[in-house]
């Protein structure tokens, strides 16, 4: 294919704009829909939907978003790339197809998935093998979580959603696959890129951090003049003009809100960054100091130059494990004197959480309005500040010690300091913690499962 | 030679990954990134963010950006769904950076207070 293609985010992570993957479809050109859907917590959620129901663990906007789109889809062969599947990407599968099908698109649409990257019913076999998955932070061995473990997936990249492409799937649903996977896959299908050919996998990968969190790289949450960005309401979403030499362009659909200038990319490309020489990724690791970027064009940017070096020899692991309860409230106090009744507030609630003998792996307050965000750094708020949120959280791994908390906050509408009000939501919710453990994996040891069948 | 905010040179974003928090700088103008790369040290970020901060800061350049970035061991507060704070995930520190003081020779502080009174 000599033609740039063109390859749209819809979505920065499960939660995101139910209407971009629609917009992206029909309000310009595009050959392929990107969809993002996952993050570390979200895979333990689907594991516990899945436990309870067989058929569900899975992002579930999926299927109405594709049920609204399909005539696009066909209409147009527009591919969509997402890793909707969760913990369960055969059952998304299956009610995609089922919708395709009573719409009345049977033998007219291709569903493939990536699956494969669950290896939670592995994890004994590993740790006996002497893989012992040792968290990446601390060094310790997942054996010591190991009887609190909630799910455990592998991050593949863009080469097994490139091999499901190259069978013929027009929608891939893929488990854990990384954010960049799902913009590089749709590359090395079209462009052919060699295992080897390190710099424009490079350029591929870092084409999809920039799209990864969808209108991040396209005004959204962009700190230059933020309010003299046009139009915020109809934010468009990234699409990326992508070359086969490795080359592209970030844009977005004509007539929509946002801006996109080079200051606003190097924002963006800076999110979430580690090393920029180190970008590892499954694929390759991708060097951001390498990076040329120059505005082509209103709400255009081209990218070029990129390199990048050969993959590791590992996959990242992404374990989820329980690890105690937690539980935050919070109170408002108005003028006069907010600030100094929010800080009465926390010495009350903290004296008879002492009273009862109730021990905490950490009680954390913060007054929401004076120094929530930015620590000492935001100073002392002014005397006459209109009002303070007093927040308090506590964590534990005794959850009776938690609840018994929840029952600490909302007295102190009658019985402390006061023009206090907030309280309306009731008491505090007692939450499990679903930490997560990084962890790496020899990539002999897993194999990504790939399949396509006609709706 | 004046003091003024960083905020008047350079623009950030801030992210996690587990406990730690990575802040991204970027200087507004190209010629100003050496600036950044003498001043904001990665000894003077540690002592910015004490009481937030727990662990190392390890400073990285990226001159084709302009720009450094910045990780912040152990300023979390566990991270993600441990964490008991509003900004779990460092969201604000960008800015939090950008309140830092640095020295610049007075023609620039004299461009600098220009250019905001336009």
């Amino acid at each position: 294919m000599t033609r740039p293609i063109r390859i749209a985010n819809g979505q920065g992570f499960w939660g995101d704009s139910l209407q971009a993957p629609i917009e992206q479809v029909r309000r310009g050109p595009i050959d392929y829909l990107g969809l993002d859907y996952l993050a570390e917590v979200t895979m333990s959620i689907m594991q516990k939907q899945r436990s309870r129901d067989p058929r569900s663990g899975y992002a579930r906007d999926f299927v109405p978003m594709i049920e609204e789109v399909l005539p696009d889809l066909v209409e147009h062969n527009i591919k969509v790339v997402a890793n909707a599947g969760g913990v369960n990407p055969e059952a998304c599968r299956d009610a995609v197809i089922e919708v395709a099908r009573r719409k009345g698109f049977a033998g007219k649409i291709k569903v493939g998935i990536v699956a494969g990257d669950d290896v939670m019913d592995r994890l004994d076999d590993f740790i006996a093998r002497g893989i012992e998955l040792k968290n990446l932070d601390t060094g310790e061995p997942l054996s010591s979580v190991r009887s609190r473990v909630q799910s455990a997936n592998i991050y593949f990249g863009g080469r097994p959603v490139a091999e499901c492409l190259g069978k013929g799937g027009q929608i891939v649903i893929a488990g854990r696959v990384t954010d960049t996977g799902l913009t590089l896959g749709p590359m090395i299908h079209e462009f052919g890129w060699a295992e080897d050919d390190w710099n424009k996998l490079a350029a591929g990968t870092i084409a999809g951090h920039t799209v990864e969190c969808g209108a991040q790289c396209t005004g959204g949450n962009c700190m230059i003049d933020w309010e003299a960005i046009p139009n915020g309401a109809d934010i468009g979403y990234p699409v990326i003009e992508a070359n086969p030499d490795g080359t592209f362009v970030i844009t977005k659909h004509e007539g929509t809100g946002g801006r996109i200038t080079v200051a606003g990319i190097k924002e963006q490309l800076l999110y979430e960054m580690g090393d920029p020489r180190e970008y590892i990724t499954p694929d390759c690791v991708a060097d951001f100091t390498s990076i040329h970027l120059e505005q082509a064009g209103t709400d255009r940017v081209r990218f070029s130059g990129i390199t990048g070096f050969p993959a590791t020899e590992f996959y990242k692991v992404s374990v989820s494990y329980s690890a105690g309860w937690k539980a935050v409230g919070s109170l408002v106090y108005a003028w006069p004197d907010a600030f100094k009744k929010a800080q009465a507030a926390d010495r009350i609630v903290r004296e008879r959480l002492d009273r009862l003998g109730l021990k905490y792996d950490e009680v954390l307050t913060e007054f929401v309005g004076a120094n929530a965000c930015h620590g000492a750094l935001a100073g002392t708020p002014p005397a006459d500040i209109a009002e303070v949120v007093f927040r308090i959280g506590v964590r534990s791994e005794d959850k009776g010690a938690v609840e018994r908390f929840t029952r600490e906050v909302a007295p102190l509408a009658l019985n402390g300091p006061p023009t206090v009000t907030g309280f309306g939501a009731g008491r505090p919710k007692t939450e499990e913690i679903v930490a997560y453990w990084p962890a790496l994996i020899p990539k002999t040891e897993v194999q990504p499962r790939i399949s396509v069948i006609e709706a | 030679m004046a003091r003024v905010k960083l905020i008047e040179i350079a623009h950030a974003r801030s992210g996690d990954k587990g406990d730690t928090s990575n802040v991204g700088i970027i200087a507004y103008k190209p010629e100003h990134y050496p600036i950044l790369v003498k001043q904001v040290t990665a000894a003077r970020v540690k002592e910015h963010f004490k009481g937030i901060c727990f662990g190392e800061v390890e400073r990285f350049e990226i001159p084709n950006l302009h720009a450094l970035n910045f990780l912040l061991h152990k300023s979390l507060d566990g991270g993600g769904t441990i964490s008991l704070r509003t900004d779990a995930q460092g969201k604000t520190y960008s800015t939090a950076m950008l309140r830092m003081e640095i020295e610049v020779d007075d023609a620039l502080a004299r461009d600098l207070r220009g250019s905001k009174s336009e």
